[in-house]
């Protein structure tokens, strides 16, 4: 008990920080996501290779190892001096994008084969069919996948944590680090995380049955 | 839908789009990769000192070390969380409610859980002394949650018949699961087991944060105690030990892959899974096998009807 009350601010900063790396970075998933799936799709050959180089490359990256890129080499690149928050976020978002991407790839294969041949009947370019006919109907079926793609980016968010990113894991070294005993602690940070968590399959539940429409 | 049935075939004024847009594209990635490989090489990350340090023989003796290490502590883990993902499998699909539930707590709680405070904690609480093991007990507690989902997946998709055929032959619970269910439901459910193994060695990398000397912890050892032109060698020795890691994986994933195609090729048993490989830190089956997945006591249900035993807790979870 003592180690919540006494370490409060520093346990609210860590839920904040959680709670905010985890919505960045899911944004970023999901715009990346979406457009390398559309890649994987295209009529043209360069980009569906690029996306499927990109989504090999990052389901076969560790994520602490896609962290330590972004925070040794990508700063010699970019604008060095981004903040640790930033290249956490975009490190976890890259890494989930590939897993989004292929999410909505598999959603796009379960639209009939009619739609589409519909949609390009009537004249409709690539982008119209995708935007307007397929993603759409994809939405459905990707729901399901996506939340729990994003429940494993909050749980992978922890490993920010571990690159100086204030976060609930942070809090954890912190506390242990102070001398704490790591029980309480572990249960503590354990309820935050699950706090998040259940938040988000909640969320998706109500988007399912919102979107739901009998096919 | 296959992806050509996005679009029709290109006529003449698409072909030329398409071609203008790959070259656009092509140039774009290129121009990307070139001008990051020109901010590189004016940092001087690309001089060749840079590079040479893979040529003493401490630092390919400390890779290979950390590799041993590596594989060490993925061995471990995945023979620990393959034994242990058996056993709650079974557990959860036992008659005895007790022991359903307590396997099914154990379940859902750790793998809701972000592996690496699970890690930390039994590192910190635990084993402080022996990293190795904390690492590979907090892979195996995690994965072993994983896999008893994959394999829980599997048994259900066994045909009802199956076991019931089992119990009228006489067989016991013991026999009917070890004989009869969890052949079909392993050899299913093989590519997605390998698939979150490749999940688990990637995971490794976690060993990182508490100190075990595996790939990437060395990766950081050499590159901050060598100092070449007055600069620390991270990128050379990001890239020369990320290369050894997503090798590593991909050949595992291959494995996935491949057994997945074989056992398409063959006419008997039930379906083959499909090699998904989750997102890192992930249960593997809550996409994939969603309907599956949550049909608890399927198989456990057809054997309790067959047993007369334990039949009030069948209906229930």
């Amino acid at each position: 008990m003592n180690v919540l009350l006494d370490n409060f601010p520093e346990f609210r900063d860590g839920f904040i920080g959680t709670v905010s790396i985890t919505a960045v970075s899911s944004v970023i998933a999901l715009v990346l996501g979406v457009a390398i799936a559309g890649f994987r799709v295209s009529p043209v050959p360069p980009l569906r290779y690029f996306g499927t180089a990109w989504v090999t490359l990052m389901r076969n990256t560790p994520l602490t190892l896609l962290f330590l890129i972004f925070f040794f080499v990508v700063p010699e690149i970019l604008f060095p001096g981004m903040s640790p928050f930033v290249l956490g976020s975009l490190a976890l978002g890259f890494y989930t994008s590939s897993f989004v991407c292929e999410a909505v790839r598999s959603g796009i294969n379960t639209v009939p084969l009619g739609q589409a041949e519909a949609a390009r009947s009537i004249g409709m370019t690539f982008a119209q069919t995708l935007r307007i006919v397929v993603l759409p109907q994809a939405t459905r079926t990707v729901i399901p996948p996506l939340s729990s793609i994003f429940i494993a980016l909050t749980k992978n968010s922890a490993i920010a944590g571990a690159f100086s990113v204030a976060e609930l894991f942070g809090w954890q070294k912190l506390m242990s680090d102070k001398g704490y005993d790591i029980v309480p602690v572990f249960i503590w940070v354990a309820l935050g995380y699950l706090v998040v968590t259940f938040t988000i399959s909640g969320l998706f539940r109500l988007l399912e049955r919102r979107m739901e429409v009998a096919r | 839908m296959s992806a050509s049935v996005l679009y029709d075939a290109p006529g003449p004024k698409a072909v030329v789009r398409n071609r203008i847009y790959a070259v656009v594209g092509t140039l774009a990635i290129a121009a990307l990769i070139a001008v990051s490989l020109l901010r590189l090489a004016d940092k001087g990350h690309l001089a060749p000192e840079m590079w040479d340090i893979f040529n003493y023989s401490g630092i390919r003796q400390n890779i290979a070390d950390a590799l041993v290490a590596t594989l060490k502590a993925f061995g471990l883990a995945a023979v620990g969380s393959v034994v242990l993902g058996v056993v709650l499998a079974v557990g959860r699909l036992s008659d005895h409610k007790p022991v359903r539930w307590a396997a099914t707590t154990f379940i859902e709680l750790f793998r809701s859980l972000p592996l690496l405070i699970t890690i930390y904690a039994i590192w910190v609480g635990f084993l402080t002394d022996y990293s190795m093991w904390a690492l590979a007990a907090g892979l195996s507690v995690y994965n072993g949650c994983v896999q008893a989902e994959v394999l829980r997946a599997g048994i259900n998709a066994v045909p009802r018949g199956q076991s019931e055929a089992a119990y009228a032959l006489g067989m016991s619970k013991t026999q009917v699961m070890v004989t009869v269910l969890m052949p079909q439901a392993v050899r299913s459910m093989l590519p997605t087991i390998i698939s979150q193994l490749v999940v688990t060695l990637k995971d490794t990398s976690l060993g990182f944060i508490i100190l075990y000397p595996e790939l990437l912890q060395t990766a950081r050892l050499i590159a901050s105690n060598t100092l070449v032109n007055g600069q620390y060698p991270y990128v050379s020795t990001i890239t020369v030990i990320g290369t050894i890691y997503i090798a590593l994986c991909l050949l595992l994933s291959s494995l996935a892959t491949w057994i997945e195609k074989r056992g398409r090729r063959a006419k008997t048993g039930i379906a083959v899974a499909p090699a998904v490989q989750a997102p890192g830190t992930i249960d593997a089956t809550a996409g994939t096998f969603g309907p599956n997945a949550d049909t608890t006591g399927g198989a456990g249900g057809a054997g309790t009807g067959a047993d007369g035993a334990g039949g009030a807790g069948v209906s229930q979870n």
